[in-house]
């Protein structure tokens, strides 16, 4: 089953690019401290999950490059064609002249509906190529014009377009401060009008990712390219092969299969009791985890810890919310390596930032002249304010 | 990608567009090895053959500059098309007189905006034809004459009502107190309405700033202390203005190399490639909070390199720090001391994006956001560094430092009008009334009100604003 990458605006197009090398590095690595076989195995799943072949055996990309100015794609196609290892079709990549100016109303009323019709035919022939579509992963940031506003337009369109495939969001959060004035703005929309297309948002914070930079990785002078290769690398050891925990003989079809669907909680019956040994311990609510594990001894990894009633909702029982994934082919060199996607209460305090920061803004109607030019009217930032309100409510109460 | 055209009138906006190419070219040319005609000179350059027919790739053969001058005098047009850069302008982009607007608002306005609106308007078309995709126009004059002044912003109007999906970005040279044209707050505050009416950005740049610089860089070279041999490609002054070399350098020359080092700054992250880069349309949407408050403090910094290399390159946070000084602003104001709106830095060169983070932390306490916008930093990214640097910052700023000049403008303008001096000479130009003056000075107050109303927020305890309530 084939995933079909959306890259969309600077930001997309930069770690779409990060996110395919990362694949191709580990697929083509000998190092996966696991047998020959197995190693076939998983190069052969990973190739049909993210990888056309062509008549040049270098793989080529499933994946669209969307831009609404030239420059970012020209550099992205020519750095992977450099590498030798992989590149992007000919014909994947759709942009245009002038950018959305870092504003949503832009990228969503303007460049939306003038380049729908294109672009939807573009995503349409790289679909057909593929017998079963797993799903779309889009990746963009909220913070600009082009990936936040055209994003939220494209994701509706293919939500109509493809009403059975799993749309997930690669949703990158903008750093706190100096990036682009107008990010929070553009947050609010692109996050209320996500929510109603998208099955998925997995989100990935500029902020967290520069401090495993600075902390973790030692690195002085911190780029993009760092930024973007970490994140990269988080989305790799998502992606990549698995066994699903029903079949431990082969990978799992679709790489998107996660079951995303919260169950709401029953109403009318009594709180599950919690039994907790970690009763001091104050984390996250979560209402669904999944640790994927790969590496050496994967099979041997206690991961009891995962299972403690403390980090789940009371109307969730921890063998309902928490899931995990064990492969013993290693990722990208790391003789072991874990990865835990989590839907929790981690994201209610920078949402909720971003929520009131936007509306600080919009009590001074600052900026909104900016969108009430391109048909974004103040009615419609209100919707959007109410609807993350909701969600920033949905969360705090779990 | 998307291209600019520069509109040059009158002497001052001619002389500093002058500069401005010449630099272009030198940018380009020092980035551009292997003499492609690619999307970055694209932006503000034609690529034609022999015969004038547009070529659209391949290698460059003949460089036009997209751009229309403008002037009701034939001195500074005509010096420029006999120096070292009359091949990068088109004959047919060119509009001159010779009686001059003898610095006379209305004249420039009323009398040459209808005796050449056609002609200009032609012009315009012809310019904006060649481009496949026109983002930008950039219009370059000073406030104090009257062809630049008056034609200049007539000419605003023009672009307004013919090109209203087109940006239009205003450098505009205010006249200083001691500027010895006598009339020169009419000229300007005549022209500020229409600034403020019909421009999207306006970069006000004041000769009295321009001169504190080129004096400090001055001071620096011939400081004769060990290790502070500058590096002269590096200066931001550089002087070969592609105007015939006259004997007598005039510091004008050094003054406007500076402005055009503003404009090439402001558009690198649109033409060359960076990690995180920012378009024209972005500086706008960024800054300009509200429709009328759309004028730009700009600083530039470093102002030269040392040629020394083993004198350890100043560090990157010294210019970050510079940049907020008052000794490096294009006008007299202090920005550190007044309330931002917002702030754009565009960075070239080898920096990266936690350089640019740990400066804005270490900044900011030290500066006055308005409460809605605690946060008002845009940042760019450019990978190429301007020439003879290794990384260099511009930053522009709203903040409502420019109100002490429109103050100042007002005052002078006042004292004038009080009297009644000189006020014949407009009011004899065919439809230039005295409701002109009156609208234009009210014009201007209203928009140092509007600064007003935001200065006395500064300082003000920030309450968060109460936030939705919503039931589940």
């Amino acid at each position: 089953m084939s995933v079909v990458t959306v890259q969309l605006g600077q930001c997309g197009n930069q770690i779409g690019y990060e996110v395919f090398d990362t694949m191709c590095r580990d697929l083509h690595n000998t190092q996966g401290f696991c047998s020959k076989r197995e190693n076939e195995i998983y190069q052969a799943s990973c190739k049909e999950h993210f990888f056309n072949e062509d008549k040049s055996e270098v793989p080529v990309a499933r994946a669209l490059l969307i831009d609404m100015e030239p420059k970012v794609i020209s550099q992205t196609l020519l750095k992977a064609a450099h590498s030798g290892r992989w590149k992007y079709g000919q014909h994947s990549h759709f942009c245009q002249r002038q950018g959305s100016g870092n504003n949503w109303a832009y990228g969503y009323s303007v460049h939306g509906p003038k380049h729908e019709e294109s672009i939807m035919n573009l995503i349409q022939r790289e679909v057909e190529e593929y017998d079963s579509l797993s799903g779309f992963s889009i990746i963009m940031s909220m913070a600009g014009g082009t990936g936040s506003g055209l994003g939220a337009f494209l994701t509706q369109n293919l939500r109509d377009a493809y009403p059975n495939s799993f749309i997930m969001n690669q949703v990158i959060w903008p750093y706190g401060t100096g990036e682009v004035i107008v990010q929070n703005y553009n947050s609010v929309l692109t996050l209320s009008h996500l929510y109603r297309s998208s099955d998925a948002l997995l989100v990935h914070e500029n902020d967290v990712v520069h401090k495993i930079c600075a902390k973790l990785m030692n690195i002085k002078q911190i780029s993009f390219r760092d930024v973007n290769q970490v994140i990269a690398h988080q989305l790799g050891s998502v992606f990549q092969p698995t066994y699903s925990s029903e079949d431990s003989f082969q990978y799992r079809r679709n790489p998107l299969g996660i079951d995303w669907q919260v169950r709401p909680p029953l109403s009318g019956l009594p709180a599950l009791e919690k039994v907790s040994p970690n009763k001091e311990l104050r984390f996250n609510t979560s209402i669904a985890n999944l640790l994927i594990l790969r590496g050496k001894d994967v099979h041997s990894a206690d991961t009891g810890g995962f299972k403690d009633p403390a980090l789940y909702t009371s109307w969730l029982q921890p063998s309902d919310a928490f899931c995990e994934w064990r492969t013993h082919r290693a990722f990208n060199k790391y003789e072991k390596s874990a990865a835990l996607v989590s839907n929790s209460q981690f994201l209610l305090k920078p949402l909720d930032t971003i929520v009131g920061k936007a509306w600080n803004m919009f009590a001074s109607k600052a900026y909104v002249h900016q969108y009430t030019k391109f048909g974004i009217e103040e009615e419609d930032f209100l919707d959007s304010f109410t609807v993350l309100e909701q969600i920033v409510a949905s969360y705090c109460n779990l | 990608m998307a291209q600019s055209v520069v509109v040059q009138v009158g002497q001052c906006g001619n002389q500093i567009g002058c500069c401005f190419w010449d630099l272009a070219l030198r940018e380009h040319a020092s980035v551009n090895k292997k003499g492609i005609y690619d999307d970055a000179l694209k932006n503000f350059f034609r690529n034609v053959d022999t015969r004038g027919t547009g070529i659209s790739k391949g290698r460059i053969c003949s460089l036009k500059a997209r751009a229309v001058l403008i002037d009701m005098e034939e001195g500074v047009v005509n010096e420029i098309l006999q120096g070292p850069l009359k091949d990068v302008f088109d004959s047919k982009q060119l509009i001159t007189n010779v009686s001059g607007s003898g610095n006379n608002w209305a004249v420039g306005y009323k009398v040459f905006g209808s005796q050449y609106r056609d002609q200009i308007v032609e012009k315009l078309r012809q310019t904006a034809e060649h481009c496949d995709c026109l983002q930008c126009f950039f219009l370059i004059h000073s406030m104090g004459g009257g062809t630049g002044s008056g034609l200049g912003t007539f000419i605003l109007n023009v672009l307004e009502d013919e090109f209203p999906e087109v940006y239009r970005f205003v450098t505009s040279v205010f006249p200083s107190g001691e500027d010895d044209v006598i009339t020169s707050p009419y000229n300007s505050v005549l022209a500020m309405k229409e600034l403020n009416e019909h421009a999207d950005c306006v970069l006000p740049i004041e000769n009295e700033s321009l001169f504190d610089i080129v004096s400090k860089i001055n001071q620096m070279i011939n400081s004769g202390k060990p290790g502070t041999t500058v590096k002269q490609q590096s200066l931001v002054t550089l002087n070969e203005g592609g105007i015939k070399k006259k004997l007598d350098e005039k510091p004008f020359d050094k003054m406007n190399n500076i402005v055009a080092n503003l404009l090439l700054n402001l558009t690198s992250s649109s033409r060359f490639e960076g990690s995180l880069n920012m378009d024209l349309n972005e500086i706008s949407m960024n800054l300009v909070p509200f429709p009328q408050l759309h004028y730009l403090v700009s600083s530039l910094t470093p102002l030269y390199t040392l040629a020394d290399v083993n004198i350890p390159p100043r560090r990157l946070d010294q210019m970050f720090s510079d940049a907020f000084s008052k000794d490096y602003q294009l006008i007299q104001a202090d920005p550190k001391h007044s309330l931002y709106l917002a702030c754009a830095l565009l960075v070239r060169g080898n920096v990266q994006i936690s350089d640019i983070r740990r400066n804005i932390e270490r900044l900011k306490s030290s500066l006055h956001f308005v409460s809605w916008n605690q946060e008002g930093w845009k940042t760019s990214l450019c990978s190429v560094p301007p020439v003879g640097h290794s990384h260099s910052l511009l930053a522009l700023a709203n903040n409502t430092c420019v109100k002490p000049t429109f103050m100042e403008l007002k005052n002078r303008f006042l004292r004038l009008y009080k009297k009644k001096a000189h006020l014949h000479h407009y009011l004899q130009v065919d439809r230039m009334e005295d409701s002109c003056f009156t609208e234009a000075v009210s014009s201007l107050s209203s928009l140092i009100e509007k600064y007003n109303e935001l200065d006395v927020t500064k300082g003000l305890p920030i309450h968060e604003q109460v936030r939705l309530n919503i039931v589940i």
